[in-house]
């Protein structure tokens, strides 16, 4: 396949930035769009230019560290997936292809399509955990059942890889979904009941002094999302939320 | 110097009991004094830091990536290990001891051992307590599966996102002391080199990954939890930014590194489609639980499935060779990784891979459908011999057990394994090799620690499946926290520790003269380009067999190609930014070294013991041959060049388990 890349290139976080055209030859459907993106960086390389800066690591779907907005859809036009498991053979020969960074005021671009989404780890650090010290006498794993339905839907919430999709495609940049992910998989489980309110409370408070827009129920999120985490997520963290603000 | 493991007297089921009771304690006002440097924040180093800073400690914990949360233990799939015996099948810490032992083929240290066995109840209890959604029966108690080289199930899960799970419950323990401010956190950064003062691990240089600025960071110890280095491979299931670095700068200060050459061949991934591929996807052990591995019997077939004449669900039961169901009745399936890999490059060598490059074989699914749909037809009081019905009911089984799995072969291969087998081939996924810790986990550095996969005690020569994640939460958050403490007893009135000496200075000057030259160098080739050139003379020499003749010019074509990466390797940009090809370079640079060494490791070992087969040493029958006269630990002393290395030994004494050939038949 033969393709017309439109890459944002932005030196650094100071710079303006713009769309810069590379065509690009012999693209294999095989390859993943990151593997695409190896050849380019191969070839600006060895002619003297600089490559592209994106980020990634595990390229199996689950770090959560790729985050191209492709053709203006995070993580491209495939359902279910990252960008590193994003493949060529989606793509047609011919194809002109936009690449840009996440685009969102709390996720500052660093360079190219690098973006600082520590705003994420900021809001985990204020709730998102169960205070327990590691002691070696905590109670027995199996001494409190948890209810198989609660136990999965735990698991569903707690399989969000913090990619920030939801975020960039959110027309208000709002992180709702993130938050909600992490704020129902404690609030599912016993373990996570204790201090559920005072989570859902700090979570929510540091959500907003970072910057992220408000929930308008459009529903991009959920359809962008790789992991397919669900809206009702947001309905239960704001169900927690109003709880937790009635309790005071 | 002289190698001393330090294993504690008595008996083994005692000594950890009583080697915690023996070993000095920082009182908790002292703890507010001592800095602890961590480097990785994986399942080992992330759960160090958030113990260490739960005790008391000042924390500063360091990862290359964007957040603590994307170390690659976030992608180990299938389960973690725990002599919990909620199944009732006759489990117990001393089987699981004696599993690991044998598994490693008798090349592991048994008094390790034995306390991971000890520890791994421990780590389920502190897991669920935190959160970690683990797969759980209809009662509301936790399930769980089996895996290769045992005869119980004792694998805890969470659908095939084990260590997803695991580590975001390590980063929720981290969080809750960043959020303390214990942990002071240094994302983006990657160390480069140790400082050592007046003998001890007193800080790290590291690089600032965003801005390029190097900085000195000082504590009274530093703990390596910086996983394996696989990627010397290049193609390997690692992440793309998986490196040796860290463990190699510290071998060159010091630190012995053991057993390079036990790497793990991993029998289930997907096969290499092309030159372009950057790394391969691994497909979890838990699908042997259920899939039933298989080439044709006959050659005509293979040809004929690789011309697109045939399809794999054309052949009968008679035309397909389950050839692991064949050669090990006993395990069938489940035997352990090493073996099932040589298994499968046996009938590739022979001419039974059933992909165009000839190297791969299948893992079908369709019996496990069958069987589970029949299973639930029965449940619903439904007709078992509606093919169409228990067709569409063991996929939905089979969908809960496996889906991420399916999902990630489906987008890769573009072909649906619920309905055609799936092709996998072995490849590269962990290193049982790594920098020697004695029992405390302490290096031969004294102060430098090393946990999880960088360091190399307790699998072996192979490690069995769902023990890596048992062996990172083990040594981060039940081991080193009380072992360290033995050490920095010592450092109470020491005091901060000043950056601004000879020391630190110099190490600094090491790294920017490492740097410079590297940006400066204006050669013509990618760093990709020498990382996947060095990785084919690892695969085909270093790989899935070995021998003398291959290793030689193993060594002699890793020299030349080093050589040829620092006169002609290009880094474009500058120092002071973001520059991807520059940490590559760095991180290549150091498997150059690393490759050399490895390969002469194997050199050495004139035996065959697990992930090692070296073809001069098998039974008749092909399988692996060990050799009393190498019952011990290879550990490294660098002096220069790799070439250099001064081989120590540690030998191994088994006391509490019989020596004897590994069988799985």
């Amino acid at each position: 396949m033969n393709l017309t890349l439109k890459i944002w290139r932005q030196k650094d976080a100071n710079d303006n930035g713009k769309m810069v055209d590379y065509p690009i030859s012999n693209v294999s459907p095989d390859m993943s769009f990151l593997e695409m993106l190896d050849v380019l960086n191969t070839q600006l390389i060895e002619s003297g230019d600089e490559p592209v800066a994106f980020d990634h690591d595990c390229r199996e779907g689950i770090c959560g560290m790729c985050s191209l907005y492709i053709n203006g859809e995070a993580h491209g036009p495939d359902r279910g997936v990252t960008t590193c498991q994003l493949h060529m053979r989606k793509f047609k020969d011919g194809d002109t292809i936009y690449i840009e960074p996440w685009r969102a005021t709390a996720f500052p671009v660093i360079k190219d399509l690098v973006v600082d989404r520590s705003a994420f780890d900021r809001i985990q650090h204020a709730g998102g955990f169960i205070s327990v010290n590691t002691s070696g006498n905590t109670i027995d794993a199996n001494a409190i059942p948890v209810n198989k339905h609660d136990a999965d839907d735990a698991f569903s919430a707690a399989t969000c890889i913090g990619c920030g999709a939801c975020v960039a495609s959110c027309k208000n940049s709002s992180a709702m979904l993130f938050v909600g992910a992490k704020v129902s998989q404690f609030a599912l489980l016993p373990q996570g009941q204790v201090e559920a309110a005072d989570r859902v409370m700090n979570m929510v408070k540091q959500m907003d002094e970072e910057g992220f827009g408000n929930c308008t129920n459009t529903g991009a999120c959920e359809v962008e999302c790789p992991k397919g985490i669900s809206l009702e997520n947001i309905a239960r963290m704001n169900r927690e939320y109003l709880s937790a603000s009635l309790k005071g | 110097m002289a190698l001393d493991s330090k294993i504690p007297q008595g008996p083994l089921a005692d000594k950890w009991t009583n080697h915690k009771n023996k070993i000095d304690l920082v009182n908790p006002a002292n703890k507010r004094l001592i800095d602890v440097i961590v480097v990785g924040t994986g399942l080992a180093g992330g759960s160090a830091a958030a113990t260490l800073a739960e005790l008391g400690y000042n924390v500063k914990a360091f990862c290359f990536q964007d957040s603590p949360r994307r170390a690659h233990s976030i992608a180990a799939q299938g389960g973690i290990n725990a002599a919990k015996n909620y199944q009732g099948d006759g489990d117990s810490t001393y089987r699981l001891f004696y599993d690991t032992v044998k598994g490693g083929d008798y090349r592991s240290r048994e008094a390790n051992v034995y306390r991971l066995a000890e520890v791994s109840a421990n780590i389920i209890d502190q897991c669920v307590a935190q959160g970690v959604p683990f797969a759980r029966e209809y009662g509301g108690l936790l399930d769980n599966r089996s895996f290769g080289g045992v005869l119980v199930s004792r694998t805890f899960y969470a659908a095939g996102q084990t260590g997803q799970q695991l580590l975001l419950g390590a980063y929720s323990a981290m969080n809750r002391q960043i959020g303390r401010g214990k942990i002071k956190m240094y994302n983006r950064h990657e160390m480069l080199d140790v400082v050592i003062v007046d003998g001890k691990a007193r800080g790290i240089i590291a690089r600032n990954l965003v801005t390029g600025e190097i900085e000195r960071h000082s504590a009274h110890a530093v703990v390596l939890g910086t996983g394996g280095y696989g990627n010397v491979f290049f193609l390997s299931t690692n992440a793309m930014g998986s490196n040796v670095t860290a463990a190699w700068k510290a071998h060159k200060r010091g630190a012995y590194f053991a057993n390079p050459c036990y790497t793990q061949i991993h029998p289930t991934c997907i096969p290499v489609s092309g030159d372009h591929q950057s790394k391969l996807t691994l497909m979890s052990e838990s699908l042997r639980n259920d899939g039933r591995i298989w080439v044709p019997k006959n050659l005509d077939d293979v040809i004929a499935i690789r011309e697109g004449r045939k399809k794999p669900t054309d052949l009968s039961e008679e035309e397909r060779d389950y050839y692991l169901e064949r050669r090990y009745p006993a395990f069938g399936n489940l035997v352990p990784r090493d073996v099932a890999s040589r298994a499968a490059k046996e009938r590739a060598d022979a001419g039974y891979g059933v992909n165009a490059t000839g190297e791969a074989v299948y893992l079908d699914f369709a019996a496990a459908i069958e069987r589970y749909g029949k299973e639930q037809a029965i449940v619903k009081g439904l007709d078992t011999n509606d093919k169409a019905l228990v067709q569409k009911l063991g996929k939905e089984v089979v969908k809960t057990k496996y889906g991420n799995l399916f999902q990630m072969y489906e987008k890769i291969v573009d072909q649906n394994p619920y309905e055609t087998p799936m092709m996998i081939y072995p490849a590269v996924h962990y290193t049982m090799g790594g920098i020697w810790v004695d029992y405390n986990l302490m290096t031969t550095i004294p102060g430098l620690y090393a946990i999880g996969e960088a360091n190399f005690s307790d699998h072996g020569a192979n490690r069995l499946g769902a023990s890596a994640l048992m062996q990172g939460l083990a040594d981060g958050y039940f081991v080193l926290p009380y072992t360290i403490g033995d050490y920095l007893a010592d450092d109470i009135r020491t005091g901060p520790i000043s950056t601004d000496t000879k020391e630190f200075e110099d190490a600094e000057k090491h790294v920017r003269d490492s740097i410079d030259k590297l940006i400066n160098n204006n050669g013509t080739k990618s760093v990709d380009y020498f990382h996947k050139r060095l990785g084919k003379i690892m695969w085909n020499e270093c790989g899935m067999a070995r021998n003398e003749e291959g290793l030689k010019q193993a060594i002699e074509d890793i020299r030349t190609l080093r050589e040829e990466f620092w006169n002609d390797v290009r880094v474009p940009g500058t120092a002071n930014e973001l520059n991807e090809e520059l940490a590559k370079a760095g991180r290549v640079a150091d498997f150059l070294e690393l490759g050399e060494l490895f390969a002469k490791d194997a050199l050495q070992r004139e035996e065959s013991a697990g992930g090692h087969f070296r073809e001069e040493y098998q039974t008749p029958e092909g399988e692996a041959k060990r050799r009393k006269e190498f019952q011990y630990v290879s550990a490294w002393e660098y002096k220069g060049e790799p070439k250099d290395a001064v081989l120590h030994k540690e030998e191994l004494a088994y006391e509490n388990i019989e020596v004897k050939e590994r069988s799985y038949k």
